[in-house]
């Protein structure tokens, strides 16, 4: 009974991980420019593909990562040029609205490209099968998704409290117009964050392929889990977004384990609870406007 | 997305014009005109029913919104539960629809109206996803993915049968629309109307002016939910089945793609997205639905760009920009 209780926790970890992974660099860019981005998924998604299309070339699955991650950014700061940089001063509909369609061709493309079915991952053999803790069989992979999501949490906490780079972004994000008025690039600095976010999406995505699936209606499907981390988690934070998102995580693996019938359900109605009672999130930085 | 005159002369923005005149003709025309396609024209006045709903609350009281459908999809099941449970007098059905998603409109209305934009989008979709895991899980009442079967109408007024053309239907829906897009034109033209475009605009001065911002809102938000509920119980009672993609985040989307198509905050926008929309899907998604997929996105993205206010407002634009030459020339 404890044992399951532990495999089940370890699960949820890693799961919001992975959650915690692609949701970061939503949260700083909500934080920062309070655009809503329903599309954050979609370079998750393209993140996925491409260590697919990398995997089916010959490159082993550790090798494709850092690609991944750079391939998403450079995708990532095309589309902030074109698309969102526009709509930065416009109305949350508009925002929407582009971010859907982009969501529409995204998974469109998907389905031309890769077709409509699941892709399979193949993880190197140090990667798959069990590894014994004290008498409990965790999975290589998870334990795998743990440690680079513990590793990456310390480099973003660390970069954004210790660097100068860091400094600017909490700033813009504490106060737009004064960050500006000191004479930071609010602009570039967001650019440069947009990027990186979207990298670690795509990388989420990469590394997700094997716990989240990959199919065209990835972005869909997810697009509430990463809007409810980032809106439980306080847009900006991301200590906030962790605990949201391991949280999360643990949550939805406890509540599919243990009351497979309501499933889903569970998950919608905490997230509708949470935001009457925390409107600002749990970490209760400002609200995203 | 108003330009604010019908805010100044409302007297003047209440009257009929020619062409809103000339809209209705048509749209009853349509029963002569296209004989063979009047399960399309029915389903067209439905969405654009649904788009009218979305209108009021988005277009006019500025509220964002991302499961309008669970309201449709509400409306749909009560009309279908009811035919099925034995009673399938179709007025009867449709005002109790109405009267339950008008209540349940009300009781999330009070989760919606507080929070920021992000929150409401957030409340919405939640509330959407729950109604359509919640109708999927309760598959012994609903049907779940099998959709719910066993829908059977009785003759309208207990005169005319729905027949296999759609004829009756047609007639039946466009009259509800009709009569509904009234009621809704009354409300909007009225000091209530214009009090949401005041919270719309700016929402710090119309509570200095007394307005009671979630009262309004409120309100508006469960009409809204109760002309939505009638759309749906119409699609139900006119196709005497019930799918649950009534409920679905695309169907959300969908009419949101319409409403914007068409042009928000002008009560014709739905109906003209929904017709436009509607006709492409028919005739597009048949060669390829990813294709239409991606189409879709992307006039989305163009519209959002390059063309604010959809199709109607392009339309007032070039119209505009027509008589201020002519009027330059002169």
């Amino acid at each position: 009974m404890l044992l399951n209780f532990l495999g089940v926790l370890f699960d949820g970890l890693a799961y919001g991980m992975l959650l915690f992974l692609i949701s970061v660099g939503l949260s700083v860019t909500m934080g920062l420019m309070g655009f809503i981005n329903l599309a954050h998924g979609a370079f998750a998604m393209g993140g996925g593909y491409l260590a697919v299309t990398l995997m089916n070339a010959g490159w082993p699955f550790l090798a494709t990562l850092p690609v991944v991650f750079a391939g998403t950014a450079v995708a990532a700061t095309f589309f902030e040029r074109v698309f969102y940089r526009p709509l930065y001063r416009a109305t949350s509909l508009d925002q929407v609205l582009l971010t859907v369609g982009l969501i529409f061709m995204a998974m469109a493309a998907a389905t031309y490209i890769w077709g409509s079915s699941q892709q399979p991952v193949h993880l190197p053999e140090y990667l798959s099968g069990q590894f014994p803790v004290l008498g409990l069989d965790l999975s290589r992979y998870r334990l795998f998704l743990i440690a680079i999501g513990g590793a990456i949490t310390l480099a973003l906490v660390f970069g954004l409290e210790r660097t100068r780079f860091g400094a600017k972004i909490r700033a813009a994000v504490d106060n737009q117009r004064m960050a500006a008025g000191v004479g930071i690039n609010v602009g570039a600095v967001f650019q440069i964050t947009f990027a990186l976010g979207c990298g670690l999406a795509g990388l989420g995505g990469a590394l997700g392929i094997d716990v989240l699936g990959l199919d065209p209606v990835f972005p869909i499907k997810y697009m509430v889990y990463f809007l409810l981390v980032v809106a439980v988690g306080g847009a900006g934070s991301i200590k906030g977004t962790l605990a949201a998102a391991l949280l999360l995580g643990v949550c939805d693996i406890a509540t599919k384990y243990y009351i497979p019938d309501v499933g889903a359900f569970a998950i919608y109605a905490v997230m509708v609870l949470l935001l009457l009672l925390r409107p600002e999130g749990l970490a209760g930085r400002r609200a995203a406007t | 997305m108003s330009d604010g005159r019908d805010i100044a002369a409302p007297r003047a923005a209440e009257r009929w014009r020619g062409w809103e005149i000339a809209f209705w003709a048509f749209a009853a025309g349509a029963f002569f005109l296209f004989p063979s396609h009047l399960v399309l024209a029915s389903h067209i006045l439905i969405a654009g029913l649904f788009a009218l709903s979305l209108d009021l609350i988005l277009g006019y009281a500025g509220i964002v919104t991302l499961g309008h459908a669970a309201f449709f999809g509400a409306g749909a099941y009560v009309a279908g539960l009811l035919a099925r449970a034995g009673w399938g007098e179709p007025v009867s059905g449709l005002l109790l629809a109405a009267t339950a998603t008008g209540v349940l409109g009300w009781l999330t209305s009070h989760l919606v109206v507080r929070g920021h934009d992000l929150t409401r989008l957030m409340v919405t979709l939640g509330i959407g996803l729950l109604l359509y895991e919640a109708a999927n899980s309760a598959a012994f009442i609903t049907g779940g993915v099998d959709g719910l079967q066993g829908v059977e109408m009785w003759p309208l007024l207990g005169l005319f049968r729905f027949d296999l053309w759609g004829r009756v239907s047609f007639i039946y829906t466009f009259t509800v629309a009709f009569a509904l897009f009234m009621l809704a034109r009354r409300l909007i033209h009225s000091p209530f109307g214009l009090s949401l475009r005041g919270i719309r605009d700016n929402p710090q001065r119309a509570q200095a002016i007394g307005i009671p911002l979630r009262a309004r809102l409120v309100k508006i938000y469960s009409f809204a939910a109760a002309l939505a509920g009638v759309a749906g119980a119409l699609l139900a009672q006119t196709t005497e089945f019930v799918a649950l993609e009534v409920l679905s985040f695309q169907r959300s989307a969908d009419v949101l793609i319409m409403l914007i198509l068409g042009g928000v905050g002008l009560m014709y926008g739905g109906f003209v997205g929904a017709a436009v929309y509607l006709i492409a899907q028919d005739k597009l998604a048949g060669i390829s639905p990813t294709y239409w997929l991606f189409w879709l996105g992307a006039i989305l993205v163009v519209i959002v760009l390059f063309v604010p206010g959809g199709l109607l407002g392009g339309l007032t634009r070039l119209r505009n920009w027509i008589v201020y030459k002519r009027g330059g020339g002169a």
